[in-house]
């Protein structure tokens, strides 16, 4: 991230074009996103227009809707809210487990294309790119056939002998893992293959020269060259996967919002919120914010320790 | 693990390919074989629609991947190669916002804040918004590379008396390369994919293929979507075959040369 | 501190956007803002070469998707969209839809008469009949043989049903056929008619599998879900796949809807858009939109013109006893928070 994670010495050997080098970036992205967002911002603490928009008058009940329960009618004492939080914590939890998933298969498939000769390893990172050209609701529609009580896969398992009765997949939380897995697993092989291809095997053949168990060399001599890659690979599907609406619409059944519904039906819902879709957008803005700042943080602390 | 993860990558495109062929309406009942949707997609009335939204597609992911790869590789050395400066961790919050931002609402803000600019809305704002949402994806795998090489390959070169665009093109862009291509290739597919931000800030007939496609998929999925992801997927196909092939001449007459660090 | 930086950001917006043509509104242009998958393109071709208007289509998944993008600045466009009969009503209280003069359309008398004088359009001053039909909901006869003509199929269902419902992931349509359930009327401002609904919906949550509108076909078609609420053309078209569905005419009430073409305030190629909307009102013209949709036209002598199956398809012709249809009615802001409410708390 911020900081070289991996432990080798800081080189500045571009400082003095730091600043036209970063350039580029800071514009594209703060006149086109910034800008925008800062809109957003602003509409958050706006009132809103009945069926979407927003009134040019100061108010706080976004952030008020958010928190506090007021009952059915809105005029009942005021408790904490559970809704937005439940809605909230369901997300981080499921992209979180996604995270988890691809990081556990990722690694290897980075590691196993990483292991092939030079020739063939871009092939194989475009096979991996590849289905990625099928749009991604046609995936999951795919996917959705391919896993239905009665679709193939419990076809085959049932054939098989490995199971007796149909698996019940489709509309479950495995499902919906499934499909975030699915969507965002090449965000996680790509970054880490880059790091893992510029491992040098020769160090692991050292250190089991000298008796370092597999453990301690994937700990101790592997981890440190490629935690950028893994870190990065790990934002890339965090991030998204919190705010994906197509896998659980699709292939959770649609049952339980997620944060990236709850925010679409705000502004394209029934009443039209905005500023309530602005907020709840600017609330997981600043967690996932303090998360990556954090991140940065402890990252450096534990290379200075 | 690498075949597992190809096994589940490609299940469901086996499916879209079976379908591709199946005689019947329905995505969901087997009618037989069938070329009728083939058909329909090169000689059907939306043929032409098609092929624009394609072109569009394809000529959109790879201008917006690599103008957004350029702009990344920069900021990855102007970050990672830059020493320690304050406002880093401001830039780094700059450069990964497109990816905090929900969706809908980068989509409803831009499209609010270009008619407030009077940006026209056509293949222009879908490319700008474009680049932006694809520098992240393009930066994390490039600075995660940056931040495995060693400066003192760049030291040596400059010692030498090299200058920055002598030591960046001849040292450090071969040793950044993979990174790139990871870069550069999420960027493609995340561009290829967008429907969201696309479909609201597109300017009237302009068509990508996820905006042409959803309105097919809304009565269910019509199996001459199912063809043309068949036909992207053979496309995708034989560019990977082409490179292969270009890179096996390219291996040739190159094998005299040094091994690069590649 | 947008003031400030307008020029800037002007002169930047006019450098970026320099490169392309702008969409002007040139002369002989129709731009449609319309449902995917709603009109066969050859209907829009025959309509160019008879006029030699070249139409552009940009499509919408949702009349709340259309709305937003609409208020969100695309107003100025497009010429014509095609809303549903409640978001009629909400765009003429926005105050986004022209009027059409007086005798403007040539073809104006050929629109049946049950859908001359609309409660969501008053006199038809903003718009014509596009499609209609029904919405109600599809039970699986190879699972359950009881009655089905009611909506407890839906809120509580017997035992072979149980979990295998799928609901229309639309708002309007499920609070309206609750209140049917109910028997209470729609936009209720009644406390206790209010708390009944929520808490019918959180009872009824857990007999359902899913919520999909896009699906609402497939998943009768292959099985995943016994009963489902769907639209009649939608529930045709399954049954044509294959599924041994029947569509219900619930003794509680009929939702019907209907789908119309409007004319938007700051259409850019006005002239033309009211020509659109006379070649609509042609009964070939609009039969073939039928023919294609599978609902029903609301302009005269359409019916000779259909397929033989549409005719005769049990999903567009109600039993002699079916009640008359219901409009998903627009509630007021009070209601409509409370009906929100009570849908975040139905999906959270």
């Amino acid at each position: 991230m911020a900081e070289p994670a991996t432990g080798l010495a800081i080189s500045a050997s571009f400082r003095p074009l730091r600043v036209w080098l970063l350039l580029p970036s800071w514009l594209v992205i703060g006149f086109f996103l910034l800008a925008p967002v800062l809109v957003m911002l602003v509409y958050s603490f706006l009132t809103k227009e009945f069926r979407g928009g927003v009134i040019w008058e100061f108010s706080l009940a976004a952030y008020d809707q958010f928190v506090f329960d007021r009952g059915l009618f809105g005029d009942e004492p005021p408790t904490i809210e559970w809704t937005y939080i439940t809605i909230f914590a369901r997300s981080i939890t499921q992209a979180a487990l996604a995270t988890v998933f691809c990081l556990v298969i990722g690694f290897p498939t980075a590691f196993f294309i990483a292991t092939r000769s030079p020739a063939t390893r871009s092939i194989w990172l475009f096979l991996v790119t590849v289905p990625y050209w099928v749009n991604l609701l046609i995936r999951t529609v795919s996917m959705k056939f391919l896993i239905r009580d009665n679709g193939p896969l419990n076809e085959l398992l049932l054939a098989l002998g490995v199971i007796s009765e149909p698996l019940a997949m489709i509309n479950t939380n495995f499902a919906v893992q499934l499909g975030l897995f699915y969507s965002y697993l090449p965000f996680m092989v790509l970054p880490v293959y880059a790091s893992v291809e510029r491992y040098d095997f020769s160090l692991s053949e050292a250190a089991a020269d000298l008796y370092a168990g597999r453990w301690t060399i994937l700990r101790r001599v592997l981890l440190p060259v490629v935690r950028p890659g893994i870190i990065a690979g790990c934002i890339l599907v965090f991030v998204p996967s919190l705010g994906a609406f197509l896998a659980p619409d699709l292939l959770g059944g649609a049952k339980n919002f997620m944060i990236g519904s709850l925010i679409e039906e705000q502004f394209k819902g029934n009443a039209g919120n905005w500023p309530f879709g602005a907020a709840a957008s600017m609330i997981l803005l600043t967690l996932v914010l303090l998360a990556l700042l954090l991140l940065v943080r402890q990252q450096r602390t534990t290379e200075a320790g | 693990m690498a075949v597992l993860c190809l096994t589940v990558l490609y299940a469901p495109l086996l499916v879209v390919m079976a379908y591709s062929f199946n005689a019947s309406q329905s995505i969901t009942v087997w009618g037989g074989f069938s070329w009728r949707w083939y058909e329909d997609i090169f000689f059907g009335l939306e043929a032409a629609k098609f092929k624009t939204a394609a072109w569009n597609s394809v000529t959109i992911a790879t201008a917006a991947a690599t103008a957004a790869t350029i702009i990344a590789t920069a900021a990855a050395i102007g970050m990672v190669r830059g020493g320690a400066f304050r406002g880093r961790q401001v830039s780094f919050a700059l450069l990964s916002m497109p990816i905090m931002v929900p969706e809908i609402v980068t989509a409803v803000a831009t499209l609010v804040f270009f008619s407030a600019i009077g940006f026209t809305l056509g293949y222009s704002s879908i490319l700008v918004a474009h680049i932006v949402f694809c520098i992240p994806f393009a930066y994390l795998p490039i600075s995660a590379r940056l931040e495995g090489i060693e400066g003192v390959y760049e030291e040596a070169a400059q010692d030498l008396y090299a200058n920055r665009w002598q030591v960046f093109v001849h040292v450090l862009f071969p040793l950044m390369a993979p990174g790139v291509l990871a870069g550069f290739l999420l960027a493609f597919i995340i561009s290829l994919d967008d429907f969201i931000i696309t479909n609201f800030i597109k300017g009237a007939g302009v068509e990508t293929l996820p905006t042409a496609i959803f309105g097919a998929v809304k009565q269910g999925i019509k199996p001459n979507i199912m063809a043309l992801s068949t036909i992207m997927l053979l496309l995708s196909l034989l560019l990977v075959t082409v490179s292969l092939i270009v890179g096996r001449i390219g291996l040739k007459s190159d094998r005299s040369n040094h091994d690069r660090d590649g | 501190m947008i003031t400030k930086n307008r020029s800037v950001l002007a002169v930047l917006a006019i450098a970026v956007s320099g490169f392309t043509a702008g969409t002007a509104a040139a002369e002989g242009k129709l731009s449609i803002y319309h449902w995917f998958e709603y009109i066969p393109q050859e209907l829009l071709d025959a309509f160019s070469a008879e006029t030699g208007i070249e139409v552009t289509m940009d499509t919408y998944d949702s009349n709340e998707a259309m709305l937003a993008t609409l208020k969100a600045g695309k107003l100025g466009s497009y010429d014509v969209a095609v809303p549903g009969d409640y978001m009629v009503e909400i765009m003429i209280g926005e105050g986004m839809l022209d009027m059409i003069a007086e005798g403007e359309l040539a073809n104006v008398g050929n629109i049946e008469k049950q859908w001359l004088d609309v409660p969501f359009d008053p006199g038809r001053k903003h718009s014509i009949p596009y499609q209609w039909g029904s919405t109600s909901f599809s039970v699986n006869r190879d699972v359950y043989d009881g009655d089905i003509r009611t909506t407890s199929i839906i809120f509580d269902p017997p035992e072979e049903l149980k979990g295998r419902v799928n609901i229309l992931d639309a708002q309007g349509e499920v609070m309206l056929l609750a209140s049917m359930h109910l028997g209470i009327p729609q936009c209720s401002t009644d406390r206790d008619q209010l708390k009944a609904l929520d808490e019918l919906l959180q009872g009824a949550k857990q007999h359902w599998a899913s919520f999909n509108s896009d699906g609402a076909k497939d998943v009768l078609v292959s099985g995943d879900a016994a009963v489902g609420m769907i639209w009649n053309g939608f529930s045709a078209k399954a049954r044509a796949e294959g599924a041994n569905i029947e569509y219900s005419y619930p003794r509680e009430g009929l939702i019907v809807w209907m789908d119309n073409v409007v004319l938007l305030k700051d259409a850019p190629n006005r002239a033309n858009a009211i020509r659109f909307m006379d070649f609509l009102l042609e009964p070939e013209n609009i039969a073939a939109v039928t023919n294609f949709a599978q609902y029903s036209a609301g302009v005269m002598g359409v019916t000779d013109l259909l397929d033989d199956a549409l005719k005769s398809q049990p999903e567009s012709i109600p039993p002699a006893d079916a009640p008359a249809g219901t409009f998903v009615q627009v509630c007021d802001q009070a209601t409509q928070e409370v009906y929100d409410a009570i849908w975040t708390r139905l999906k959270k």
